[in-house]
């Protein structure tokens, strides 16, 4: 039932912001059509923080509390958060291809973006070489608290270089010059947002069937 | 005992026994006079080339003999279940994680010391300079602090020495690329006002994974 109400109100949202994308918002005077892609490219890395933020929490609440449910969480938030990551590589890199020239740059935020990707491809690959489910959760947990905390200072010193992205002018004029615009990207985070949940909601819910899969097939065994 | 010389004592073990067998500390001195040697063949490099990467090869070297020495760190403890009787002892795990930290700490110094002068001697650059150990010294801490906690995971999974590369590394590109930097700023003769903002990322990332690796331990080596 949650997931149905979940999927309706994305879809819903998913109309109404493509709509917004590609009939409604004025296109952007300097790139283009080309920079449309932007509705896009910003909901998906908020969400990839997001998720991460919620695997940073949900990690700290496991060892704390011991509750198997967290490492659920943890790692159901951990899996969105790095799909996220992927598309926000690929539509960073589809971005720069018309207006760089350049499938991928070194610039400061792509860098920490493949950074922060691989930081969580290790906490997946860290997952998967413990086959008992406590100590993979207590260390899957000290993985993505270490990863979390690391990201701003990854952030910091990569941004030290000089750098090539569009510094974000969401609130220091920029795009609230343009409400159209500014509607879009909101309405797009919203619908980002939900799907993220939705996609939360269905992870949880797989987690949950993989345990009683394999309490199952241990209880066959003996 | 107290806290501080329950870490004493550790730390006193780890480099007693490392002195009697010298097992970690040869193969990583080997091994670092390699990397030294294979740059030399990949590069071929001339005196002007040499100025700008000079840094680059350094902290490769540093970086690889780093992740050699912080996976050597739990092996022991792991092969005769010393860290199961480390812990049966009235020792705070805390305790543990800094005597470790504070015992790959010197040998990791050691091994930079002589990877510095290897490095003066083959290929005729000038590193020994106070701003050079200064960094060398700075971000071989947030290494160990961060080495120490993922080296006593690393051991415990099923691949072992595989997974503290793939995790340290990405964890520690801020060191790597403050430490770069700064090193690059103090061959070029820069002062060291124009290396601080590098000062302060490392120092706030050892001062950060210090406690943040502190407060997780923990968690790592119980059972």
């Amino acid at each position: 039932m949650r997931t149905k109400i979940l999927l309706l109100i994305s879809a819903l949202l998913f109309l109404a912001a493509l709509a917004m994308v590609f009939v409604f918002v004025p296109t952007e005077d300097n790139q283009g059509v080309v920079q449309r892609i932007f509705y896009f490219h910003v909901p998906v890395a908020w969400v990839a923080f997001f998720a991460f933020f919620v695997t940073f929490v949900a990690s700290i609440l496991y060892l704390v509390k011991r509750s198997i449910i967290w490492d659920m969480a943890a790692c159901a938030s951990a899996e969105i958060g790095l799909l996220f990551t992927t598309l926000i590589l690929i539509t960073g890199s589809i971005w720069a291809r018309p207006i760089w020239g350049v499938w991928w740059d070194w610039d400061a935020r792509l860098t920490s973006s493949l950074v922060l990707w691989l930081i969580y491809v290790a906490y997946f690959i860290v997952r998967a070489y413990i086959g008992e489910e406590e100590r993979r959760a207590r260390f899957a947990a000290a993985v993505g608290i270490v990863g979390f905390v690391d990201v701003p200072i990854v952030a910091l010193a990569v941004e030290f270089s000089r750098t090539l992205h569009p510094r974000p002018n969401i609130f220091n004029g920029g795009l609230s010059e343009s409400p159209p615009m500014l509607a879009t990207l909101l309405l797009s985070i919203a619908a980002f947002t939900v799907l993220y949940l939705l996609f939360m909601v269905v992870g949880m819910r797989i987690k949950e069937d993989e345990r009683e899969l394999i309490s199952l097939k241990e209880a066959v065994k003996e | 005992m107290s806290f501080w010389s329950q870490v004493v004592a550790i730390t006193r073990k780890d480099i007693l026994s490392e002195l009697r067998t010298r097992e970690i500390i040869t193969s990583i001195l080997v091994f670092a006079v390699l990397v030294l040697v294979i740059f030399n063949f990949t590069f071929n490099p001339d005196q002007a080339m040499m100025a700008r990467i000079a840094p680059g090869i350094l902290w490769v070297a540093f970086v690889f003999s780093g992740v050699l020495a912080l996976n050597r760190a739990f092996i022991p403890e792991k092969e005769e279940n010393c860290l199961e009787g480390l812990m049966c002892c009235p020792v705070e795990r805390e305790a543990i994680y800094i005597g470790k930290a504070l015992g790959s700490l010197f040998f990791m110094l050691l091994v930079e010391a002589v990877i510095l002068s290897v490095f003066a001697l083959l290929f005729n650059v000038s590193v020994f300079q106070l701003e050079i150990i200064t960094v060398t010294f700075f971000a071989t801490i947030g290494f160990v602090a961060v080495g120490t906690l993922f080296s006593a995971l690393a051991i415990n999974t099923r691949a072992r020495e595989m997974v503290l590369p793939i995790l340290f590394l990405p964890i520690i590109t801020p060191v790597i690329i403050a430490a770069v930097k700064a090193s690059a700023l103090a061959l070029e003769g820069k002062s060291w006002a124009d290396m601080t903002p590098w000062l302060v990322i490392l120092i706030a990332f050892d001062m950060i994974f210090t406690v943040v690796s502190f407060l997780v331990f923990p968690y790592i080596i119980e059972e």
